[in-house]
């Protein structure tokens, strides 16, 4: 166990790779369980696909929060990226459905992405030199202009590609609760790892004060183009799981009340905080689910609990927050009290 | 104050989560009614919930069947692919031994992909595109999936035949809508029973989504001086195309689609006289409409009443029917159940050619691809109204 001298006092600190280490088993313990229960029907076939619909909304906040929560800009257009890559995925899986389902899908989910990373990258380069309200209305825009595409491609291309909006059908359904559980995780670990990494830095500094950090030599173009890709690259993974989801896609549920609803989960949750974008995507997805019995009422009530929300927590649920459990082991390891303290220092 | 707001919204989601657990009556049938009652499109999933909901609140109130009362599971699915499935599954996890709907046809195949899987018989009110029952891209034939509303290229073989032998027309020509499916749906078709009947297509022009100017096409169409002209479209386009053709001076018979209910409203009644077009239904044509129609508005106010309340009204009827022939067979099986599925899907199929619907009083035979082989009803426009000519 490291230690640290601190003004005398002992600080004691986990070593990362032990930190590492137990967040991994934790992780794994856990998709065994959820998979385990789902496989057995203790949580029933309905709320099965509630889940994998949270662990497709978890990857959708989490990777808006990049470019909302870290990298300070307000783009409106995240739809349209899970929308590129769910069409991506769902090609890709129709077209290899010769070979098993389960060995093609990460290969599909990761081009999905690649592709939503591509047109983040040529979206991103010239909305990025815009700020606050007009970024919000380019990217607006462009998700707009990819969703109008892939509804009218096919008339343009004279044969069939994304048949409009007649919906592309007998897509692989290939997402179950572990592999949609398990990219949640993945990405969830390669953004917190990102953003803990020099480049991560650079990008929290573009948020925190622009000018300074420019003048401090870093390339606030470069990594704001880096922060926007990479959120598209993972809208674009989410997207694919959707398609694998539900086996039918259409240009319609890729409109723009979409991009603010994945919003609104980075908000309500707080911005920058991955932990409250987490709880919101679960909360958001399960709460309408949770409503029905309100029937005809339950969008009214759904509204009034975000009003509620927004009233009493403007700050989001987690502020900025993040939770962290080597942190939280650490402390009570140097806890006043904790006996571990009083050991000499050797 | 915070507590207190915090401990309501507790309470609230706490009830919804108890309501799941009340009434669960060993002698009921449980069916389902699933489509879009919030959003744009909630006019036509709330017509196809108060149609459904009225025939089977009449039947329970009668007696249910054999002494079953049917319990209604009702979810809303916002219109979205994703929340259909779950609201689906949901109904699935209460129980239910059938569904009507889904409503729009996105949703409907989102849906029908999960319901084949588990064979659940479903009936759709409103569903017209026709890959809901057939998929000829694989080749699939959703067999547990039944409709009772006309499917898009049905409408264009009937104005043909109608045209054909009717009107007898020799020359057609064609003004459709390239931006939109239904459209597109109807003119193929029209094309097809036009060659097999010996009608010349003279024109066929299409014009985008949005356009308002149609003279060019016109223009085009009046050299060939047709005896009709086919307008597969909704009804605003098609006032103002009727009017622009009378101030060109063409004086052809126009033909449409059931999406030129309410056209009166868009062209005067001297240009739209004589005009033709088909629909599923004639709003107080026949006895047993006119006693729906006061029904669901004594119940549901007159908003919602339209051509999908009737059709989900036909669609309970055909389904509480199958029930029947299930329940009277004798074999006590147990709904939900697999056997009883499959024996409701056969019932459904072969012994719905008895039930006098109130859009098919001739009863609901299906075709291979299950579609229902029933009449159109030909609607003429005439001193300004839209009335029920004829039944084809």
């Amino acid at each position: 166990m490291d230690k640290v001298k601190t003004g005398g006092a002992v600080y004691r600190r986990l070593p990362t790779g032990l930190r590492y280490l137990i967040n991994t088993a934790l992780f794994a313990l856990f998709l065994i369980t959820i998979t385990a229960l789902a496989d057995n029907r203790v949580i029933s076939y309905s709320d099965s696909k509630v889940l994998m619909l949270i662990a497709v909304n978890i990857i959708l906040a989490v990777s808006l929060n990049v470019a909302t929560g870290y990298l300070g800009q307000l783009p409106l257009g995240h739809a349209g990226f899970m929308a590129v890559g769910a069409y991506t995925s769902a090609l890709f899986m129709r077209s290899a459905s010769a070979y098993p389902g389960q060995l093609m899908f990460p290969l599909g989910l990761i081009l999905g992405g690649l592709v939503a990373a591509l047109f983040g990258l040529v979206i991103g380069i010239p909305a990025l030199r815009l700020k606050g309200d007009y970024l919000a209305i380019i990217t607006l825009g462009f998700s707009e202009i990819i969703r109008v595409v892939i509804l009218n491609i096919d008339s343009v291309l004279g044969f069939k590609l994304t048949f409009g909006a007649a919906s592309l059908k007998n897509i692989p359904t290939t997402t179950t609760v572990f592999n949609a559980f398990l990219w949640a995780g993945i990405v969830c670990f390669i953004i917190h790892a990102m953003m803990k990494s020099r480049h991560g830095r650079a990008i929290l500094s573009i948020r925190d004060n622009e000018i300074a950090s420019e003048s401090c030599g870093i390339s606030t173009t470069f990594y704001k183009t880096l922060g926007f890709c990479a959120s598209a690259f993972f809208a674009g993974i989410a997207g694919g799981l959707y398609a694998g989801y539900l086996g039918i896609l259409s240009p319609g549920s890729f409109g723009f009340m979409k991009s603010i609803e994945i919003l609104v989960m980075v908000v309500l949750g707080g911005m920058g905080s991955m932990l409250g974008s987490i709880i919101a995507a679960v909360a958001l997805t399960a709460l309408p689910e949770l409503l029905r019995a309100f029937s005809d009422y339950r969008m009214v009530v759904y509204s009034l609990v975000l009003i509620a929300m927004m009233i009493f927590r403007p700050e989001g649920l987690m502020g900025s927050y993040d939770f962290s459990l080597g942190g939280l082991l650490e402390r009570l390891l140097n806890r006043k009290s904790a006996p571990l303290i009083k050991e000499d220092e050797s | 104050m915070k507590k207190l707001i915090a401990l309501l919204l507790c309470v609230l989601l706490c009830f919804g989560m108890l309501s799941g657990c009340a009434g669960k009556g060993s002698d009921t049938i449980k069916v389902g009614i699933l489509g879009c009652h919030t959003g744009d499109y909630a006019i036509y999933g709330l017509a196809v919930r108060n149609g459904a909901e009225l025939y089977i609140k009449q039947l329970n109130e009668a007696g249910g069947i054999n002494g079953k009362k049917i319990e209604l599971v009702i979810y809303d699915n916002k219109a979205d692919n994703a929340e259909a499935v779950t609201a689906f599954t949901r109904m699935v996890d209460d129980g239910i031994t059938a569904l009507i709907g889904d409503v729009l046809t996105g949703n409907t195949l989102a849906v029908r992909t999960e319901a084949y899987k588990i064979n659940m018989p479903m009936i759709t009110a409103s569903a017209t595109a026709a890959e809901v029952t057939y998929d000829d891209e694989t080749g699939t034939l959703y067999s547990n999936v039944f409709r009772t509303c006309f499917i898009d290229p049905f409408q264009g073989q009937k104005m043909a035949e109608y045209a054909a032998k009717e009107l007898g027309a020799k020359k057609a020509a064609i003004l459709y809508d390239t931006g939109n499916d239904y459209s597109i749906g109807l003119k193929d078709a029209f094309i097809a029973k036009c060659g097999e009947l010996g009608v010349e297509i003279v024109n066929e022009e299409g014009y985008s989504s949005g356009d308002v100017d149609f003279r060019s096409q016109l223009t085009n169409i009046q050299a060939n001086e047709p005896d009709v002209v086919f307008a597969p479209i909704y009804y605003q386009d098609a006032g103002l195309i009727v009017t622009q053709a009378r101030d060109l001076g063409i004086d052809a018979t126009f033909l449409g689609g059931d999406g030129w209910a309410g056209v009166s409203g868009y062209a005067s009644a001297e240009d739209l006289e004589g005009s033709l077009f088909c629909s599923a239904y004639a709003s107080g044509s026949t006895d047993a409409i006119k006693e729906f129609e006061a029904a669901y508005t004594a119940a549901y106010g007159a908003d919602t009443l339209n051509m999908f309340a009737a059709t989900a009204y036909d669609a309970a009827m055909v389904l509480c029917n199958a029930l029947k022939t299930v329940e009277s067979s004798g074999k006590k099986l147990k709904p939900a159940s697999d056997e009883y599925k499959q024996a409701l899907i056969d019932a459904i199929r072969t012994g719905s050619g008895s039930v006098a619907g109130i859009t098919s009083a001739g009863g609901y035979t299906f075709d291979e691809h299950n579609n229902p082989i029933k009449d159109a009803v030909i609607i003429e426009v005439t001193g300004g109204t839209e009335k029920f000519k004829t039944l084809y």
